[in-house]
């Protein structure tokens, strides 16, 4: 069964585009390659891209989905953009730092912190 | 949880898996409510689910180089003690040691290669049997757990 409905939920507020999935699971591999082409498009669609990505109400999170969020980041940065995370489930948590990518990142426990993380 | 089976019987089941959409989330589902039964807890079940996932998505795709005509057996053992999981893929196999160590500081922004990374995190013990194309994945539940 296949779907073009968006994976995502978009919203803009003062420059900066918020992203929240609408699946609890980002496993599925078909799922992670709509998603990096809808954040993708975005990022393009946008001179200096700020981009709060905010994981709320999602469960899962496999290493494809990181992936894909590394290359989210990589893009971003090329065009002097700005990325944070936030609302992330303790146990995503966990998988950031198994992997070091915590490090990697600019993570917020909640969405208002990161927005005023922007400069 | 009412309605569901707390029976300690071990589970023991041989999976046949073409298609990866499909058949991972059925295969994961029957395996972590094995062990949902079996009463491990929910950390356990979420490294689990996660482990099992990172396994399959590399047979089909790195394994069987996601060809339709392959398929992907799964072996697993649900016992009080132990969860034994053997995913074997009809690839040609690779080495393990060869894939770089994705936390180094000039690998952290390459998009892949975690995968093997999360199943070690997260299993007791993890062996690639020669030529590469078997994984076997162990969780031992330590005393006082679940």
């Amino acid at each position: 069964m296949s779907s073009t409905a968006s994976r995502l939920r978009v919203a803009e507020q003062d420059g900066i585009t918020r992203i929240e999935f609408v699946d609890r699971n980002i496993l599925d591999e078909a799922n992670i390659q709509q998603i990096g082409d809808e954040v993708s498009q975005i990022i393009d669609a946008r001179a200096e891209p700020k981009l709060l990505i905010s994981f709320e109400n999602v469960d899962h999170l496999s290493s494809a989905a990181l992936g894909t969020l590394i290359t989210i980041n990589n893009k971003i940065r090329s065009k002097n953009g700005q990325l944070r995370l936030a609302n992330i489930d303790p146990q995503i948590y966990e998988v950031f730092v198994i992997t070091k990518l915590n490090k990697l990142f600019e993570i917020h426990e909640g969405a208002e912190e990161a927005i005023a993380s922007f400069t | 949880m009412p309605g569901r089976s707390t029976s300690n019987e071990p589970f023991s089941r041989r999976f046949e898996l073409r298609d990866a959409r499909e058949d991972i989330d059925r295969v994961e589902r029957a395996i972590v409510d094995a062990a949902a039964r079996q009463s491990y807890d929910d950390a356990c079940r979420y490294g689990l689910r996660l482990a099992l996932g990172e396994a399959l998505t590399n047979a089909f795709r790195h394994g069987n180089q996601d060809d339709p005509a392959k398929r992907v057996l799964v072996d697993c053992e649900v016992t009080p003690r132990r969860i034994v999981i053997g995913v074997e893929d009809e690839g040609q196999g690779f080495d393990p040691e060869a894939v770089p160590d994705p936390t180094q500081d000039e690998n952290v922004e390459i998009p892949a290669g975690r995968g093997i990374l999360l199943m070690r995190a997260y299993m007791t013990n993890v062996v690639f049997r020669a030529p590469g194309n078997r994984v076997e994945m162990t969780y031992e539940r330590e005393d006082g757990e679940g």
